[in-house]
């Protein structure tokens, strides 16, 4: 955790997540001056544009103007919806804002809300962290239990329900239409997009979704005011950010940054490559993200702009280490296994690109590559990418992009010589399973 | 064909929908009933159908997408490994042999006598604690080196 780091100053016991305990930090202090001052709603979507904060699921996207495309005087229900379906191979951080916070993300929610005039909303979380699905149920009842959701919240007229529902393994769902789809009650297959969710959301009502991480933003830039979350970051990327550390690094876990901090700050606070080992590459947005070879990453700064620049993208700040242990072809193999796995079926560029992606890959990784399998691999991209409903086509296809274009020469030495660059051993050692052997 | 405990939990989710939308409970039914059973048969997916008011066919729609539902039976003790990058940079992969090797099965086998079947998982996210496993989609057991998996494995009788 960074010095400014807020949303999870809190992890610090297994208490720390009650109601009480957020309360004494300073918790729900925005939603009572919002409530008791009457704060009108457009003032707060004002607050968040000013905030600069950007949507914490992947894409980036100013959070203050997608809350104002909600239509304000629309008849109805209306509904936020958070997106805890957290699944992208590297990205672990809501678990722990909902292990350690989870009263933070449901004053967001709460907020959010407000501003948009909802009266309901619903956290989707993965199903594979079922106790943390447990706890969120319980930080709910508390709420409830302390009039800060239901009708007339705080003896205010504004009036708001909200309710968990659990995924149970399907990695499209954190697609926020597929999400809605899986609230529904029906296979996690995404919508077309137009109309966008704040025309036609969950039931066909105006919907706003965000992520876990942003939603646990907002009551600091309302406590806050927000210019001082712009502050914290940098121009264009306001705030603090949690990056997820995993792979080969001493200390894998979470850490709060602000946005704009130098890549090798983050490693040294990851504990440094385990055993001092040299770095190879970097997935730096989670397992879509191109991977950036060390000379690269080594030079980037955290934040949206740095990382796009350089070639990849921040994504959801999952920052996947990889040292010289590392095979890049039997990583690659990882990844498209996962891609192919988990497309919905859907559309067929993704159903049979990503099934084709993962056996080229598997092949080369086995010794039964061909010379031309590169220009094919590509070529498969070329034939996915932006021809889906959805982003996991491209999720799909950008990975390998990456890989071939940085590490062409090691899917060349598989090829040629029909085993890996690094020898079997060293590999078995770099994941650090067998102490002994 | 739904025990009261199950239609009452079921219920509580319901709850939790608009009137109109009982069919937003469905996931959730169908957790509480295969925790209850061990897993889904097409006659326990019909009752769940026919207490939610939804078309049977539907209702296994949802049973064959998501991952975490077993259609067949499986052992007494599910253990999921996470094998993706992430886990597999710590182990992840290793982990899963040292298991297969343990439980002399594969993925998708269950022991002889019937107490754990093996399968490899997607992303749990919770890769800063791997390598990770799943015990019956509700305990999450992390950094599992081989002495805390053949604890686990003793703990599991």
């Amino acid at each position: 955790m960074g010095a400014l780091g807020f949303i999870l100053d809190a992890a610090e016991g297994e208490r720390s997540w009650r109601l009480a305990e957020y309360v004494k930090r300073g918790g729900y202090a925005a939603l009572k001056k919002i409530v008791s001052e009457n704060i009108p709603p457009e003032n707060i979507v004002a607050e968040l544009k000013k905030s600069s904060l950007r949507g914490r699921g992947g894409a980036g996207f100013p959070t203050g103007l997608k809350w104002s495309f909600m239509p304000r005087q629309f008849p109805g229900a209306k509904y936020v919806v958070c997106n805890s379906d957290e699944g992208e191979p590297g990205t672990f951080k809501d678990r722990d804002i909902l292990r350690w916070n989870p009263h933070m993300v449901i004053e967001g929610m709460i907020i959010a809300g407000y501003a948009m005039g909802c009266a309901r909303g619903y956290n989707y979380i993965h199903g594979e962290i079922w106790d943390i699905y447990k706890r969120f149920e319980e930080a709910l009842e508390e709420a409830r239990a302390a009039k800060l959701l239901g009708d007339n919240i705080l003896g205010s007229a504004f009036s708001f329900e909200l309710q968990a529902h659990h995924g149970y393994g399907a990695y499209i769902c954190g697609e926020e239409t597929a999400l809605l789809e899986s609230i529904e009650g029906k296979k996690g297959q995404p919508r077309f997009k137009p109309p966008f969710p704040a025309s036609f959301g969950l039931y066909g009502k105006p919907t706003t979704i965000n992520n876990t991480e942003t939603f646990a933003s907002v009551p600091w830039i309302i406590n806050q005011g927000g210019e001082k979350f712009l502050e914290l970051g940098k121009p264009n990327n306001g705030g603090t950010k949690l990056f997820s550390v995993s792979g080969h690094v001493n200390r894998p876990g979470n850490f709060e940054v602000p946005m704009g901090t130098p890549f090798p700050e983050l490693l040294a606070l990851a504990g440094g490559m385990r055993g001092g080992r040299k770095l190879k590459g970097v997935i730096p947005g989670g397992s879509s993200a191109p991977v950036l070879p060390e000379e690269i990453i080594m030079e980037c700064t955290l934040d949206y702009d740095s990382i796009a620049k350089a070639g990849s993208m921040l994504g959801s700040g999952a920052v996947i280490v990889m040292d010289e242990t590392t095979c890049m072809v039997k990583a690659l193999e990882r990844l498209s296994y996962f891609y192919f796995e988990e497309s919905c079926g859907q559309c067929t560029p993704c159903r049979e690109g990503t099934g084709w992606l993962y056996r080229v890959v598997h092949r080369i990784e086995h010794g039964q590559g061909r010379p031309e399998d590169l220009d094919l691999l590509n070529s498969v991209t070329e034939n996915i990418m932006g021809r889906t409903i959805c982003a996991l086509g491209d999720a799909a296809a950008m990975p390998v992009r990456g890989f071939l274009k940085h590490y062409k020469a090691e899917f060349e030495y598989h090829i040629q010589n029909k085993k890996c660059l690094v020898p079997e051993d060293v590999q078995r050692a770099g994941s650090g399973f067998f102490k002994v052997a | 064909m739904l025990s009261q405990e199950s239609q009452k939990q079921i219920d509580r989710e319901v709850a939790k929908y608009p009137a109109e939308q009982k069919q937003s409970a469905v996931m959730a039914a169908l957790a509480i009933v295969q925790m209850e059973r061990g897993w889904l048969s097409n006659e326990i997916i019909e009752a769940v159908a026919n207490h939610l008011g939804m078309a049977p066919m539907a209702v296994y729609e949802v049973a064959s997408f998501y991952n975490m539902y077993d259609l067949a039976p499986v052992g007494k003790y599910k253990i999921t490994v996470c094998t993706n990058l992430p886990c597999a940079l710590s182990g992840g992969v290793h982990a899963a042999d040292y298991l297969k090797q343990k439980l002399g099965i594969g993925f998708n086998e269950t022991t002889a006598d019937g107490r754990f079947t093996l399968k490899e998982g997607e992303c749990m996210g919770a890769c800063g604690d791997a390598p990770v496993m799943l015990v019956n989609n509700v305990r999450m057991c992390s950094f599992m080196q081989p002495e805390q998996i053949d604890r686990l494995l003793g703990e599991c009788q």
